[in-house]
């Protein structure tokens, strides 16, 4: 039975910690509840102030947690917390039972005990509920009648308070900013950097008061009246504090459990509290006494529950913990880094101070002037995403020239692979430009691969110059030994007649090629019908999948796909599958692909398995490579009461057809047997749907990470046409598209789009169609069976064995345990354990 | 190969013509699992077989190649660059596999372990 994880509190760290236990969790020990005292689903606080820029409460929304084994009950607050009993109540008097709670209470906001402070217009600014009542009676101020300016004094002049200063100019009010200390951003920002940033918020039309606080509130004549310690009194529209935060650690306290001398519930490196089932994360959390009032130590501190939770060694490494901040939103540029107010030993500090261009920058630097130590910009801060990651790392030029105006520009390469560019969700360089070079070729899909990005958003500029630097966004190239995109290898290749890789890279490339390059070229060789993809040197060019014709696992065994066209089998079929994965203690499922999958299967043992299967009559789904996998369908007029077509007739046809097909990327096919679309044609790269009269052709679909539907192409064709025109598609595909790039990215990059493409392989407007069908029948004809292939070449099978000198030992390394009946890799003792970098979701770019 | 060979024992693991160039074999050698590369000039290199990153023993499965002249393979499972020549990993610094003595002598491919 699955424990129970009880989660108090759904704001941002407590739903990071949901998501890291989804990801980890994949057996399911744990069934969780998340009670949030907020009515809404958790969002992005710290984009908060886009909720008055625009922003609507969905696009702050976090992503949705749709999973049986999570429970969300909201708006109603935990208040009673009974150690003893592991219970919580709620408000609404449900109770709960837990074997593990985590509190992810966050903060409260601080209001300094001023009398007046609960009148009605004095506001907190935290939540979206916060920011729907200041929207309303800023609306009612903009809105009452009567001469006079309508203003809003906000109490902070921090980060925060600035926000909320910029968030009232938004909504029509002038705001007047009210700061204790000398200084705006006092935590932050130094003196130097304190006068401009004044002096850039003023130019803002925000009025700034430092080094006075707010002593009374009251009310006259409807409006409010801000008394302030020097006698000044400030009338407003509204209040709003925002002068800090205080751990929300009640529950803590009413039950017994330890707090911190600052409060926050105190909790040891690994964020366990002081009773062995309760945890604490985020801002309520006392970090070895030390509360953290930024998100991403908050989402270390999950990462890291969740790890425990599920049996792992995580800790927190408070030392590393970065508090760089930038300021959002504002219209004024200001950043601090690493250790802004140089409280290193010996450390030293370079200014440049350009009152003119109205820019202040300072770097902090060890006392041999080598090693960066933090830094303030003010003004101008469109460095901050290239030096905050330099922090701890030798400085690659001369500091001076790194922030004089017309210095050196620096740029990502400039940064070691272990500078972290995303710090909000830990993401260093190395993981991003792996992530590139796996395929994430824009901002969107690297943020959906890494996480990098997703939260505080400062990080964004690097990434697009990470990309750039990779070569993504400027240049196709394939890689560092071509400076040609795919469609221009495959044109050299073919033009030229070249036949190996060798010869390519002699005459048009540089070095001795690498894992991008040379799959690209075993595919379009490949395309241009080179024989068996194992034959001669073509066998050193392709993928590891590619090589023994099975998809390596996460142990280093293989699955087994036999292809079944269409999805149709036999019962004889499916017992020698049966038998086959019996014999040789393969797990087996079936694929979302209409098929089966068997894995576990060791080197040694893909020519025995294959053997069996290729004797009954089965041949390689080419569930490895880049070519065609299946093509779905539904049952279709054979037995369907609404099918108006075969179609599972076409989709076997569709499948032998195409079977083996190398391509830039993989693609899929559906032949649905009436509108109601059951196999899903629409989101493939090409699909099918019956009509009355014939056949819709649809292209550019897409499952996956970016699901698109197909777009109509030709309608209510007879077979024939519809064969002539599909081939005429792919063959235009895999000559004209890049790597991995499937068929809807490729026809949304096309100029001219879905009609440039209608022109091409309907109406011939290039005169390029007889020559892509000769290519298709060229593919058809030569078109055998790899698996086949290797099992009649003694040459190719003696690769197949674990070891060169004991061909009969197996991989020693691999073993299984048994899950729901079958067989699964065992757990690595020495699986990496990470901290705060989140486990790969889905990954579309890493393992392909 | 090596510089310094004295105090290793050499051993056999297959025949020279049994590597392919620009791709690798595993070797099982006193129970130690590694990968051995032929590059395409001939040359010949091993490291160890499993895959840091992983956990796998796969690296003798990966695509070979170079990254700015040094010669690498890709695991694999994730595509991190290992060198040939040291086995540090181009990908991250934290990381390396082992590095091991290697000759052809004879056409017959030798790992030396000391
Ligand atoms: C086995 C299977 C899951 C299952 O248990 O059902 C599967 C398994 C894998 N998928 Fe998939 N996908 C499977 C159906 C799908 C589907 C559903 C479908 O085809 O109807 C999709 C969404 C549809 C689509 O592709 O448009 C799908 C979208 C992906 C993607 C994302 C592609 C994209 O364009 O975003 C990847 C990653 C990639 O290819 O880069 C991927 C990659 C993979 C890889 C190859 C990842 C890897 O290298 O380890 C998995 C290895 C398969 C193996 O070892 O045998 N798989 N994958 C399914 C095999 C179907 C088959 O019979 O061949
Ligand atoms: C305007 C603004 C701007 C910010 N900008 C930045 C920034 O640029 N960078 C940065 O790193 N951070 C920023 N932050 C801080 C960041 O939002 C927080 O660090 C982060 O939200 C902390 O997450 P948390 O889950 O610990 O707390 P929260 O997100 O506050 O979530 C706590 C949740 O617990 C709920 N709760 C409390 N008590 C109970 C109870 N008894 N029962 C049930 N539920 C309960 C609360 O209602 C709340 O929904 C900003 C914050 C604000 C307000
Ligand atoms: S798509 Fe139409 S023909 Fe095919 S199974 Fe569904 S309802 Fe029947
Ligand atoms: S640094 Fe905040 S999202 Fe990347």
């Amino acid at each position: 039975m699955a424990r129970h994880l009880v989660v108090v509190g759904n704001g941002m760290v407590g739903h990071r910690l949901v998501s890291a236990m989804q990801d980890r969790d994949l057996d399911r020990h744990w069934r969780i509840t998340v009670l949030g005292e907020e009515s809404r689903l958790a969002y992005d606080r710290v984009a908060l102030s886009a909720y008055v820029d625009g922003s609507s409460e969905e696009d702050l929304r976090l992503p949705e947690i749709d999973d049986p084994q999570v429970e969300l009950r909201l708006g109603d607050p935990v208040v009673t917390l009974d150690r003893d009993a592991r219970r919580v109540v709620t408000a609404s008097g449900v109770e709960l039972t837990y074997d593990a709670l985590v509190l992810a209470t966050g903060s409260v906001p601080f209001v300094p005990p001023v009398p007046g402070r609960d009148l009605p217009n004095c506001f907190v600014y935290r939540t979206l509920d916060d920011l729907d009542a200041i929207k309303e009676a800023a609306a009612a101020a903009v809105a009452r009648p009567g001469p006079g300016r309508r203003s809003a004094v906000v109490v902070g002049g921090g980060l925060l308070g600035l926000e909320a200063a910029r968030a009232m100019r938004l909504l029509g009010l002038s705001p007047q900013v009210v700061e204790i200390a000398p200084r705006l951003m006092p935590v932050q920002v130094d003196e130097g950097g304190g006068a401009l940033l004044r002096s850039l918020v003023e130019k803002q039309d925000m009025a700034v008061r430092c080094g006075v606080a707010v002593s009374a509130i009251g009310e006259d004549r409807g409006r409010l009246v801000a008394t302030l310690s020097d006698g000044v009194e400030l009338d407003a529209d509204l209040v709003v504090f925002s002068a800090g935060i205080r751990a929300a650690d009640s529950l803590a306290r009413g039950c017994g459990l330890a707090v911190g001398e600052r409060g926050g519930v105190l909790v040891d490196a690994t964020c366990r509290t002081r009773d062995e089932n309760i945890w604490a994360i985020g801002e309520c959390a006392a970090l070895e006494g030390r509360t953290y009032g930024l998100v991403a130590p908050g989402y270390a501190m999950a990462e890291v529950v969740a790890d425990r939770l599920l049996g792992g060694q995580a800790s927190m490494q408070p030392s590393e913990l970065d508090m760089s901040t930038k300021l959002k939103l504002l219209g004024v540029d200001v950043a601090s880094f690493g250790d802004a107010h140089a409280a290193t030993d010996g450390a030293l500090e370079v200014v440049v101070n350009d009152p003119v261009a109205g820019t202040y920058s300072k770097l902090v630097v060890s006392d041999d002037a080598r090693t960066l130590l933090g830094g303030v910009l003010v003004g101008d801060a469109s460095k901050y995403a290239t030096l905050r990651p330099l922090v701890g790392s030798p400085l690659p030029a001369d500091p001076v020239a790194m922030i004089a105006p017309g210095g050196v520009e620096l740029g990502a390469d400039a940064l070691p692979d272990s500078a972290q560019i995303c710090s909000c969700n830990a993401v260093t360089k190395g993981a991003l430009v792996r992530a590139i070079g796996d395929g994430a070729h824009d901002v969107a899909a690297l943020k959906s691969c890494t996480r990098a990005g997703t939260s505080c958003g400062s990080c964004l500029p690097m990434l697009k110059n990470l990309l750039v630097q990779q070569g993504v966004e400027v240049s196709k190239s394939v890689c560092e030994h071509f400076a040609h995109s795919r469609a221009e290898l495959f044109q050299i290749i073919a033009g030229a007649g070249i036949r190996t890789f060798s010869e390519l890279v002699a005459s048009h490339g540089t070095g001795r090629g690498c894992d991008l390059c040379k799959p690209v070229v075993a595919s379009i060789l490949a395309s241009l019908g080179g024989g068996h993809i194992l034959d001669g040197e073509q066998a050193a060019l392709q993928d590891t999948n590619d090589h023994f014709l099975a998809n390596m696992q996460r142990n280093g065994t293989y699955s087994v796909v036999p292809r079944i066209p269409g999805g149709e089998i036999t019962p004889a079929g499916l017992i020698v599958i049966g038998e086959v994965a019996r014999d040789f203690g393969l797990y087996t499922k079936i694929t979302g692909g209409q098929r089966i999958d068997m894995f576990g299967a060791r080197v040694e043992q893909l020519p025995q398995i294959w053997k069996r299967l290729v004797d009954a009559g089965f041949e390689s789904g080419h569930a490895y490579g880049k070519s065609l996998r299946t093509v779905k369908s539904c049952v279709g007029s054979s037995w369907c009461r609404y099918g108006v077509q075969d179609s599972v007739g076409m989709a076997v046809m569709l499948e032998l057809r195409y079977r083996g097909l190398r391509s830039p990327h993989k693609f899929k096919s559906g032949v649905s047997g009436c509108a109601r679309e059951c196999a899903e044609a629409r989101s493939k790269d090409f699909g099918v749907i019956a009509t009355e009269n014939g056949w819709n052709l649809y292209v550019g679909g897409n499952g996956g990470a970016n699901p698109r539907h197909a777009d109509l192409l030709v309608q209510d064709v007879d077979t024939d046409e519809l064969v002539r025109i599909i081939d005429r598609f792919l063959m235009f595909y895999i000559r004209t598209a890049d790597r991995l790039q499937r068929t809807a990215a490729w026809l949304q990059a096309m100029e001219g789009g879905l009609d440039h493409l209608r022109e091409v392989v309907v109406e011939d407007s290039l005169g390029i169609c007889a020559d892509l069908e000769a290519a298709m029948a060229a593919h058809v004809e030569n078109y055998a069976d790899e698996w086949r292939g290797v099992l009649e070449d003694p040459a190719k099978l003696e690769r197949y064995v674990s070891f060169v000198n004991a061909p009969d030992t197996p991989d020693p390394t691999i073993s299984f345990v048994t899950e729901r009946g079958q067989p699964i890799p065992a757990p690595q003792p020495g699986d990496p354990v990470l901290v705060g970098t989140p486990v790969p979701i889905g990954m579309p770019g890493v393992r392909r | 190969m090596t510089a310094v060979e004295t105090g290793l024992t050499w051993h056999t693991v297959c025949a020279f013509d049994r590597l392919q160039p620009e791709r690798g074999v595993a070797a099982l050698v006193d129970g130690v699992q590694i990968a051995i590369f032929r590059l395409h000039d001939g040359s010949v290199h091993a490291i160890g077989n499993v895959d840091p990153i992983s956990g796998a023993a796969v690296l003798s499965r990966g695509i070979v190649g170079d990254r700015g002249g040094v010669p690498v393979v890709a695991s694999p499972i994730y595509k991190q660059a290992f060198c040939l020549v040291d086995g540090r990993c181009l990908d991250d610094p934290a990381v390396s596999v082992a590095r091991f003595a290697v000759r052809v002598d004879d056409h017959r491919v030798q790992i030396g372990l000391p």
